[in-house]
């Protein structure tokens, strides 16, 4: 084959009417031996003369082609200590710095993390804790004061956690509408089954239905910088951005043309453990109703039962002063959303990220450790290659 | 259509069906009744002449191929998981997609299977559509029909080479002796002709036939798909019963050959017709991995339900650990939440759904597309094409592709099968004198030789002497002989281009005389008084009378066109031509037409068409001018005045008849025309006897011989020739040939003995010619017994053989002939590598154990420094005691440490009567066990039923892989009985092809077929099954493993389409390429190195310990897929599908890169596929990532991959986990590969080396192991005794033999 690559379509097509052909014949070959038989003559041999001029036939004799001989020039590579070696010091020799600079990045990345849950008798929320129930109108609020020892120079992140919440669970993942949340007029007026037991109340479409819209997370927190002085500077806190973009624009979004979301949502109910129905999430008709941004952020399901998600984003004002300077703060949180029903924990994360994301050093450990591991192995290997290698000569092939 | 009433219309189905039922039937013609409704034909009840073979109709299709489909449990299984996907507590998934999946494979079988319906569907309405012609007696002729409209009862005329629509009883033909030839290609494969005989008598046919005048009932026996057997009588209206047989059927689908036109009684229509019936569909095996693959699959079944169980239980306990009612509980439609026991037993339901991909789906239809694959490439092999016949290897059984790499023993059937079955007159005793045809033989060596060696041969042999021999007419000069022979080497080079299917090859036409013997007939013909008792003309009229040879004139011989159209692509034209010119200069009697114009310069076969529309008168046919039809319509049998000895061919049934036949030719008795009542018979003084054939007593495998009875045109007696084999003649000799040498009282039998005896040696077949001149009386009542059971029903068989025993006393021996059958080419090289492969060859042979032992030494099954342990035992006593004996020995000999080095081996040759005992049940186990310590068996005389018996005792007392190879009929039920037949499409019809699985040309195949089809076709599988299980293993463990992270709720964090993509698409071609087109060792290496086969034998590659070990290493990989990623996304703010996307891209990379770790040779075919499989992810994925904005909820994977390929994590994530997956399969590899290498790994590093030094390698490598000493190759070998004219035979072998040597060494 001159040119392997030029030739191996029509090559390849060839094969597949082949092998097409060969199923459907063999296959019914004796089937319909007697039916075929009988014009297939021509082919089995004897007689056949193709018009006047020509005396050729057909002979069943096989192409000699390389593809259809089997001899098609392939390369064949063993595995052997000698010809892998390489690879694994390679390996080694790329994976030990990128380790290196992933474990760097994540440790230079800054994360503070305070868990308000309130189990404790000490901890500020431990009343909030004890007397919560979803539908409980008196808000109970409880302040957590807590020290920065470094300053956060860029975009610092807020995030809240949950532990020991499924939100992976099958039948509570499954339980939502898209089109609804697409702004589907139908869909918002008779939501999907899926969404059931919380697609009605009282005989009305509940707006967003289904148990991740009931169960939304809705916990308010504010953050204070307790200036030396003794002034609580609130700190603002953008309520934008923290959803992906294409949710936001694409996925999401409100029924109908209606700007007004009162008119837009006529008819349908709030889901059973919010306070406020969805078009009084926010007073920004950019960020209420279906295309909240706290909204989007709680419908995309966690995938792990212990998960943090965006809450704020607190941008960095000027080049010159650190978002967030060392001190003490104070974290103020309306704590309606209950967990102990599951043995939730709640924690507020304040981090600042990289490009690999938040602080997770396993990626460099692991980098690290996959590197050195294959060092050795290359090492081993290359002793392995001096004890055995000679004996895979080809000249002593009978040991 | 008149109204009847449902009552009547069951009451005629219900005879019907008794009519159909009964043993006999009952016909009569339907003419009186033409034009009457159906129900009142007298045949009405039997079936008409249309076929119909489709399975499905048009309305019913979709239940019909849905019910159909349905028979196979694992289409059941994925149905009954579908279905379950709609019961709402357990759907894991949506349910609609949960049936997109099986939808798949339902509706690609039900398209396949419609299509292929179709093309039936098709070809039966050409079939039925197809112009015959069907007598009426509204218009007294013949008129043009379809054959859908025959019906049992009609008479229908069929016209030369046209195919006879039904099974035709038949009346009346043009021929004046009242035979038909027929041609059965289309039944059975069998190209010569066949003669059927009309019955005579029951119709006016003279001078015309008269249809309306018969009125006899025609009583036959119930449909059967037994093509050699028919049981019919005629019985007129005066009650007097005229019997019919399979001589007097014309089967449908055969063709009319040599006959103008002919008439027939439809007997059986349509379906009922034997060819129908004899129409079973492709054969069905299951192949030894199939039923390994069987117990894994239920260990997945297994697997699966302890990880579905695992589940459950983990659901309930999670359930059980909740201190409340957690917000993302979520209940049923009525607010109602199910207990954790409840939710358990859910949760195993929709683990089960969430995880059945653990049985691969896609695994079935995945090994079928491999075994096409496979099969396409073992049918194109051009090293499995036979130039001589055109033939491929058929692979007629579908799905043992991968048995042909796991055989532990072989059988074979000797001749036809090690030998060509071309039957070589050699010598002959007549009346206890040995003629030695030395000349004969000289020819034959001359002609045997390579012709590599042409130079050697030159020198070292004397040109043959010129000998006067008057008989054959051609007589060229000494200088033409011999480019005759240069020439047919030519030929021979040529790849056989020119060898003619038929049994006149040029070995056996061609019969130099010996010089004595022709003294002593000349003698015996000058001597008149003694002319007509001579012993010697009646030996030769025994050879030319007693026989079915069928004569046809040369011109008229079926040339096959592609022979000359390939000779023309490898040399020019002209080369061929001149070739053929020379090569007809002195084989006239092949090419006589080329006599007038040998140099005519145009192409060959439009030359021989030509010539013979010149040469014969074209005979008639209406409508068609096609020069096919020309030609074989000028094959009929020659009139007395065109016949010269000279253009006569034979077409013999066995090719040992013909050879006798060209054999009494060569000395003068030259077989003119042979018809049922007369046989035409030259002397060498040119006179012409015609003997009135009274009867033929045909060959039968109890009987062992054939007779023919004639009447002496002079001497007016009643003759009887008999031949058959020395021990089935020998002890019904009686009176000697007492009219003849009583003087010398010689004791001719002795004498013929002992001649037999070393022809047998030599490794000739002997057949032993008698006479027996009947009185007039005997013949009388004999003939009226014979008479009676050739009308007999019942029985029929017994009875004719009976009275053929009858006639058959009291002979008195002529003499005897050995034939000589050669070696086909290359068979002990196919033996030794065989041997070396690990594989056992076995010979069965219905030979004499002289005979057999001596091919034996030929073909290397025995060898000279064996202990050949020789059994033949009278009663089971004796046999008892030699077995323990001999067991007991051979124990002894292989414990003796002196024996260990020694390469000597056992050998063991036993007779059928022994074989019989030895194989009674308490016996059985003491045989067996001899027999494994055999190296070889030779089993001698033993019959059909035996070599099956012989094949099932040892495959299932050893159970071992077995393999049977023969081509004859009486292979058929050795190689139903093994676990792969292979046929050999020979000389002798083709019945043991189509009781094949798979079919070849030449035994040498095997060796090709079995090393490396075989070894490529068993590894390919069963790596590719191995991968299979892997894959999906590895796969579905991600969800398994995320279970434990979400409560053991049964969710899935892939999007389900991906996920059905994933197998469907991503990862279904690179496995099944590799099932298809993998190669671990080239093609060279396997021949070299038969040893190398040895890995497929026994358990091979897909055993229990690397099936679980593969799935050890998919839970390790999956681990790695699954918990790496967990790690590096803990505690973030990913979600579950986003979390997914990496999960499966991951996996998938692992998957590929798993498959290329395992793949050895990376052709062109490779790179695309692989390289295709990952674009195909990325750019499905990412599209319906691009698209699917509110679909598929809750999955919604709309722009997740888009981001996630935008983030830089991503890649690290998937780099190392690739690499970690498959760090351990990798060194595993290496380390093995290193530390202690397979064969297959050396092998593999000999490949890459240069070709010469790889040969010189391989050599090594071979006589490393001791086993392929060579040794030169003789025919006759020291253990043997030889004739007293040795000298003549070995001078000549010894050089082939030299050349043989040398050629291997160079």
């Amino acid at each position: 084959v001159t040119s392997p690559r030029g030739a191996f379509i029509s090559l390849f097509v060839n094969f597949l009417v082949e092998l097409t052909a060969l199923a459907t014949t063999c296959r019914f070959r004796a089937a319909i031996m007697m039916a075929s038989s009988y014009n297939a003559k021509d082919e089995d041999g004897h007689i056949t003369v193709s018009g006047p001029g020509g005396g050729t036939l057909r002979s069943k004799k096989p192409e000699n082609t390389a593809f259809k001989q089997q001899r098609l020039p392939a390369w064949q590579p063993i595995l052997t200590a000698g010809t892998v070696l390489p690879a694994f010091f390679i390996i080694g020799l790329l994976f030990i710095p990128i380790g290196i600079g992933l474990f760097v990045t994540s440790n230079n990345i800054k994360e503070f993390e305070v868990d308000y849950t309130g189990i404790d008798m000490s901890s500020p929320c431990f009343n909030c804790s004890q007397n919560f129930s979803w539908n409980s109108t008196r808000p109970c609020t409880c302040t957590i004061p807590f020290y920065l020892d470094q300053p956060y120079e860029s975009n610092v992140y807020v995030y809240y956690g949950l532990s020991n919440f499924y939100q992976n669970h099958r039948r509570y993942v499954k339980s939502r509408d898209d089109s609804q949340l697409n702004g589907d007029v139908n869909s918002l007026m008779s939501p999907s089954k899926e969404c059931e037991p919380y697609a009605f109340h009282e005989n009305k479409p509940i707006a967003p239905c289904g148990a991740i819209a009931n169960s939304m997370f809705n916990d308010t927190l504010e953050l204070f910088y307790n200036d030396p002085n003794g002034t609580r500077i609130p700190i603002p806190l953008n309520t934008t951005g923290i959803a992906w973009w294409t949710d936001k624009h694409v996925k999401f979004g409100n029924p109908g043309g209606n700007p007004n979301l009162t008119a837009a949502f006529q008819g349908t109910t709030k889901p059973l453990n919010w306070r406020r129905p969805v078009y009084e999430l926010d007073a920004d008709p950019g960020n209420n109703g279906f295309i909240n941004e706290d909204f989007i952020v709680w419908m995309r399901t966690a995938a792990l039962p212990t998960f943090r998600k965006l809450y704020r984003i607190i941008n960095k004002k000027s080049s010159m002063v650190p978002t967030l300077p060392r001190g003490n703060y104070t974290l103020e949180v309306v704590y309606n959303y209950p967990v102990r029903s599951f043995e939730g924990r709640k924690r507020v994360i304040l981090s600042t990220i990289s490009w690999m994301g938040g602080k997770n050093p396993f990626l460099g450990i692991a980098y690290i450790t996959v590197g050195s591991v294959c060092f050795f192995l290359g090492v081993v290997l290359l002793i392995v290659h001096h004890k055995c290698g000679n004996r895979n000569n080809s000249a002593d092939i009978s040991n | 259509m008149t109204w009847r009433s449902p009552l009547a219309l069951v009451r005629d189905a219900l005879r019907g069906q008794r009519a159909r039922e009964k043993d006999l039937r009952n016909l009569a013609s339907n003419l009186p009744y033409e034009g009457l409704e159906k129900a009142k034909q007298p045949n009405c009840y039997f079936p008409g002449n249309a076929i119909k073979t489709t399975k499905y109709t048009l309305l019913l299709f979709i239940p019909m191929n849905l019910f159909e489909q349905f028979h196979r449990l694992a289409n059941i299984y994925f149905v009954g998981l579908a279905i379950l996907n709609f019961v709402p507590v357990v759907s894991a998934f949506q349910p609609g997609v949960a049936l997109i999946p099986i939808c798949v494979i339902l509706s690609l079988t039900a398209l396949k299977d419609a299509l292929e319906d179709f093309r039936r569907y098709q070809s039966d309405r050409k079939l039925n559509n197809t112009p015959c012609f069907i007598y009426s007696r509204k218009e007294q002729q013949f008129i043009k029909r379809h054959w859908k409209d025959v019906r049992v009862g009609d008479f229908v005329k069929v016209v030369c080479n046209e195919i006879v629509p039904a099974d035709l009883l038949l009346l009346h033909t043009s021929d004046p002796n009242g035979v038909c030839h027929i041609e059965t290609s289309n039944l059975d494969g069998e190209t010569n002709l066949k003669q059927r005989k009309m019955m005579s008598g029951v119709c006016i046919s003279d001078p015309e036939f008269e249809p309306e005048s018969f009125n006899s009932a025609v009583v036959c026996e119930k449909p059967n798909n037994n093509l050699n057997h028919f049981k019919c009588y005629v019985e007129k209206p005066n009650k007097e019963k005229v019997g019919a047989g399979i001589e007097s059927l014309l089967l449908r689908g055969c063709t009319v050959r040599n006959t103008d036109h002919a008439v027939g009684f439809v007997v059986y229509a349509g379906h009922e017709t034997k060819a129908m019936l004899n129409n079973k569909g492709p054969r069905y095996k299951r192949s030894k991995l199939e039923r390994k693959l069987n117990t894994d699959v239920i260990f997945c079944v297994i697997l699966l339900f302890t990880m579905c169980l695992i589940g459950a239980l983990g659901h309930f306990l999670w359930l059980q650990a909740l201190p409340g009612v957690p917000p993302y509980l979520v209940p049923d439609g009525n607010g109602h939440l199910d207990s954790p026991s409840l939710s358990g037993f859910y949760m195993f339901f929709t683990m089960i759904i969430l995880l059945q991909i653990l049985i691969p789906i896609s695994l079935y239809v995945s090994i079928e597309l491999v075994r096409i694959g496979q099969i396409f490439f073992i049918t194109n092999d051009i090293d499995l094409h036979d130039e001589g016949t055109d033939s491929r290897v058929q692979c007629k059984a579908l799905n043992i592709t991968e048995d042909l790499g796991q055989i532990e023993y072989i059988f074979s059937d000797k001749t036809g099968t090690l030998t060509e079955n071309k039957m070589v007159f050699r010598r002959c005793s007549i009346m206890g004198t040995e003629y030695a045809h030395k000349e004969n033989a000289i020819r034959l060596a001359v002609l045997d030789v390579p012709v590599s060696e042409e130079e050697v041969i030159l020198n070292q042999q004397p040109r043959p002497p010129r000998i006067g021999w008057s008989l054959d007419t051609e007589d060229s000069n000494p200088e033409d002989k011999w480019h005759h022979h240069d020439n047919r080497r030519k030929s021979k080079v040529t790849g056989n281009a020119q060898s003619d299917a038929a049994f006149s090859s040029l070995l056996e036409a061609e019969v130099i005389p010996d010089r004595k013997l022709l003294q002593q007939i000349s003698r015996a013909e000058s001597s008149s008084s003694s002319r007509n008792i001579d012993p010697y003309l009646d030996f030769f009229l025994g050879l030319a009378i007693c026989n079915t040879v069928v004569v046809s004139m040369a011109t008229a011989r079926r040339q096959r066109v592609s022979g000359f159209s390939r000779s023309d692509q490898t040399s020019s034209p002209l080369d061929t031509l001149s070739s053929l010119v020379k090569k007809s200069g002195s084989l006239q009697h092949i090419f006589p037409s080329w006599q007038h114009k040998p140099k005519k310069n145009r192409t060959i076969s439009e030359d021989s068409v030509e010539e013979e529309d010149h040469v014969k008168p074209p005979v008639k046919i209406e409508g068609s001018g096609d020069t096919n039809k020309l030609r074989t319509c000028s094959l009929h049998t020659p009139s007395q005045s065109a016949m010269t000895p000279d253009n006569l061919s034979y077409e013999a049934e066995s090719p040992d008849e013909a050879a006798l036949v060209y054999a009494a030719k060569a000395y003068g008795f030259t077989l003119l025309a042979r018809t049922p009542e007369c046989v035409t018979v030259r002397l060498p003084s040119g006179e012409d006897l015609v003997f009135e054939v009274l009867d033929t007593l045909t060959f039968d495998y109890n009987r062992k011989r054939m007779s023919v009875l004639v009447r002496h045109p002079i001497t007016k007696e009643y003759v009887l020739y008999t031949k058959g084999a020395d021990h089935a003649i020998m002890e019904l000799l009686g009176t000697p040939y007492t009219e003849y040498l009583s003087g010398k009282q010689k004791n001719i039998a002795a004498n013929t003995q002992h001649h037999l005896d070393c022809y047998a040696k030599e490794g000739l077949r002997t057949l032993c010619f008698t006479k027996k001149v009947v009185s007039d009386k005997a013949y009388e009542s004999w003939s009226v017994n014979r008479q009676r059971a050739l009308a007999a029903i019942d029985n029929r068989e017994e009875l004719v053989m009976d009275t053929a025993v009858q006639l058959e006393t009291d002979l008195s021996l002529l003499g005897a002939t050995g034939i000589e059958d050669r070696l086909q080419e290359s068979v002990p090289e196919t033996i030794m590598a065989l041997r070396e492969a690990g594989i056992q060859v076995w010979v069965l042979t219905g030979d004499k154990t002289e005979t057999a032992v001596n091919i034996g030494y030929a073909c290397r099954l025995l060898e000279e420094e064996d202990l050949v342990i020789n059994m033949s035992c009278g009663n089971k006593f004796a046999c008892t005691s030699m077995l323990d004996c001999t067991l007991e020995e051979v124990r002894r000999y292989s414990e003796d440490p002196r024996n260990v080095d020694t390469t000597q081996n056992i050998s063991l040759v036993i007779d059928g009567r022994t074989l019989t005992m030895a194989l009674s049940s308490d016996l059985q186990k003491r045989f067996v066990d001899l027999a494994k310590r055999c190296r070889t068996v030779l089993c001698c005389r033993v019959t059909p039923l035996q070599k099956s018996r012989v094949v099932t005792v040892v495959r299932e007392q050893l159970n071992v892989m077995t393999l049977a190879v023969g081509d004859g009929a009486n292979d058929v039920s050795m190689i139903q009985a093994a676990n792969v037949g292979i046929g050999i499409s020979g000389q002798e019809g083709m019945q043991a092809v189509m009781a094949s699985d798979f079919a070849i040309s030449r035994f040498k195949h095997l060796k090709k077929l079995l090393l490396v089809h075989g070894h490529w076709c068993y590894t390919r599988l069963a790596n590719m099954l191995i991968y299979f299980f892997y894959k999906n293993v590895a796969y579905v463990n991600l969800l398994f493993w995320h279970q434990f992270l979400c409560g053991f709720s049964g969710s899935a964090m892939i999007d389900y389409w991906l996920m059905i993509f994933f197998n469907l698409f991503f990862t279904s071609v690179p496995p099944i390429m590799f099932g298809i087109m993998d190669k671990d060792v080239s093609a060279e290496m396997l021949l070299g190195v038969p040893e190398l086969y040895r890995t497929g034998q026994g358990a091979g590659e897909y055993t229990f310990t690397t099936f679980w070990i593969s799935m050890l290493d998919a839970f390790y990989q999956s681990l790695v897929c699954f918990f790496i990623p967990y790690l590096a996304y803990r505690d973030s703010d990913i979600d579950v599908f986003t979390f997914g996307t990496p999960l499966n891209t991951i996996s998938f990379f692992t998957i590929l890169l798993h498959l290329s770790i395992e793949i050895k040779a990376w052709t062109v075919v490779h790179w695309v596929i692989m390289l295709g499989s990952v674009a195909l992810y990325f750019i499905v994925t990412l599209a319906y990532s691009a698209i699917c904005v509110t679909c598929n909820p809750p999955s919604n994977p709309y722009w997740i991959l888009q981001r996630q390929m935008a983030d830089p994590m991503f890649y690290l994530l998937c780099i190392i986990t690739t690499v970690v997956a498959l760090l351990p399969r990798y060194m595993f590899h290496v380390l093995r590969n290193s530390i202690a290498p397979s064969p297959l790994v050396k092998a593999r590093h000999l490949d890459r080396l240069d070709p010469s030094t790889r040969d010189q390698c391989m050599k090594e490598w071979r006589s490393f192991r001791g086993i392929a000493h060579v040794r030169p190759f003789r025919l006759s070998t020291p253990p043997s005794p030889t004739l007293e004219t040795p000298v003549d035979i070995h001078p000549h072998s010894s050089a082939t033999s030299d050349i043989m040597w040398d050629e291997r060494h160079h």
